[in-house]
């Protein structure tokens, strides 16, 4: 799965990315590492907005985000 | 989703939005300057003046408003446990784009909460600085999309987070205790500022709510445009409405009211339209890649985000530079050195915005 790592980034660095990877990779799942509420929030509301399924995870102190397309 | 339910999605943040732009208006009728409620920029450049750093008589006052958004932040930060020290994310770039939006603030004479309440009382050159934050955001969007960050940050010790929250908490100290070597208006804006426990309780509560709805007065329109999202611009929005609505209850535009609509003879204000409209584009530029309003960094410092904390230092230090170097417009229009600071502060932000690109 295509993974995009936003550990480290403040804000909007996690949207610009996600929306960057969602861009080049029309209608594939994508996985989103990151570090903050707040990233997890605003890609949550990105995913939801671009025709995505979001799921989210803990994995350690980070989070990890499963974008899957809608049909 | 219908219109209702992506509405009630945002609920929080509109309320919140909602209370903050009515102790906004009020905190005017309980002796906050006209028009300026609330304003980071200016609040942070009285406190750049009662520590000395400038020495601009009527705006010198060390305002606990400051104080109460990164502690309320912090308050917020640890009971939701999101107290993360972090940092190294080019601090000293933060620190230079925070001396410029601090500068493209006291040119406008406002920062964008300001603005909004500007527009609030009826001072439409509001409209003209809305214009010119929107085409400074414009361009920093035009940057990330071609991959400007400023890097990663680290985890940093609970020591290093702590220092904002503790300078917050020795500013508030010097508030109350009042000792000699501070510098207090006697006339001007600096004279006029609530009760002390008034202004702390307010920016308590607006430091508390803000981090927990992540409100960003400069993000918001960004998001609009960068990824058509609504969820902060409904925070500033309501912020409007809140103001706007409880400014004419209080009667603040009646007969014997403060405000009137129009560009002319604004409060603390001037009518420069290609200044207030470039002040604020080199503010929205910055403040886009700084990542956020200045409000969004007092409570980031809270949270322990020292790269937050650095561009505070750097709002400081730029409304020292703003007031000391005459670039610091007036209700009479802009100063000596206000087009050559702006003009170098957007080519600053340019350089920046192509050179800093890394993967």
């Amino acid at each position: 799965m295509i993974e995009i790592d936003c550990r480290g980034y403040s804000c909007p660095i996690p949207v610009v990315k996600t929306k960057k990877g969602i861009e080049e990779n029309p209608g594939k799942d994508l996985k989103v590492i990151l570090d903050t509420q707040t990233a997890v929030e605003n890609v949550k509301r990105l995913g939801g907005n671009s025709g995505y399924d979001v799921s989210v995870s803990r994995d350690g102190d980070d989070y990890v985000l499963t974008l899957k397309p809608l049909k | 989703m219908n219109f209702f339910s992506r509405l009630m999605s945002k609920k929080w943040i509109i309320l919140f939005g909602l209370a903050f732009g009515i102790l906004g208006a009020l905190a005017v009728n309980w002796g906050n300057p006209a028009n300026m409620g609330i304003c980071v920029a200016c609040f942070l450049r009285d406190i750049s003046g009662a520590l000395g750093f400038h020495r601009a008589g009527i705006v010198q006052y060390l305002r606990p408003e400051i104080m109460g958004f990164t502690l309320g932040g912090l308050v917020a930060a640890l009971a939701f446990r999101e107290w993360r020290p972090r940092g190294g994310s080019s601090p000293i770039i933060r620190f230079v784009l925070a001396v410029f939006v601090m500068i493209g603030a006291l040119v406008f004479l406002g920062c964008p909460v300001r603005m909004i309440l500007r527009l609030a009382g009826g001072d439409l050159n509001g409209l003209t600085a809305l214009a010119g934050l929107v085409f400074g955001v414009l361009i920093g969007i035009y940057f990330l999309k071609r991959g400007f960050n400023l890097g990663k940050a680290q985890p940093m010790s609970h020591t290093a987070g702590a220092i904002t929250p503790a300078i917050m908490v020795f500013l508030l100290v010097l508030a109350i205790a009042a000792p000699a070597f501070l510098f207090q208006s006697e006339s001007g804006p600096g004279s006029l500022f609530m009760p002390l426990a008034l202004a702390l309780g307010i920016g308590l509560f607006v430091g508390f709510g803000a981090q927990r709805t992540r409100f960003c007065s400069v993000g918001a329109w960004r998001d609009v445009f960068m990824v058509k999202d609504f969820y902060l611009i409904s925070g500033v929005i309501a912020l409007f409405v809140g103001a706007l609505i409880t400014n004419y209850i209080a009667g603040n535009f009646g007969v014997e009211g403060i405000y009137h609509w129009g560009f002319d003879s604004q409060p603390v204000a001037h009518t420069d339209h290609l200044w207030n409209f470039l002040g604020m584009a080199l503010l929205g530029l910055a403040a886009t890649q700084l990542g956020g309003c200045p409000l969004r960094n007092l409570v980031l410092a809270g949270e322990g985000d020292t790269d937050a904390g650095v561009t505070v230092l750097g709002y400081i230090a730029g409304a020292a530079v703003a007031h000391n170097f005459a670039i610091s417009a007036s209700g009479s229009g802009i100063n000596d050195w206000s087009i050559a600071a702006v003009i170098i502060g957007l080519a600053f932000c340019v350089i920046i915005g192509f050179t800093m690109q890394k993967a």
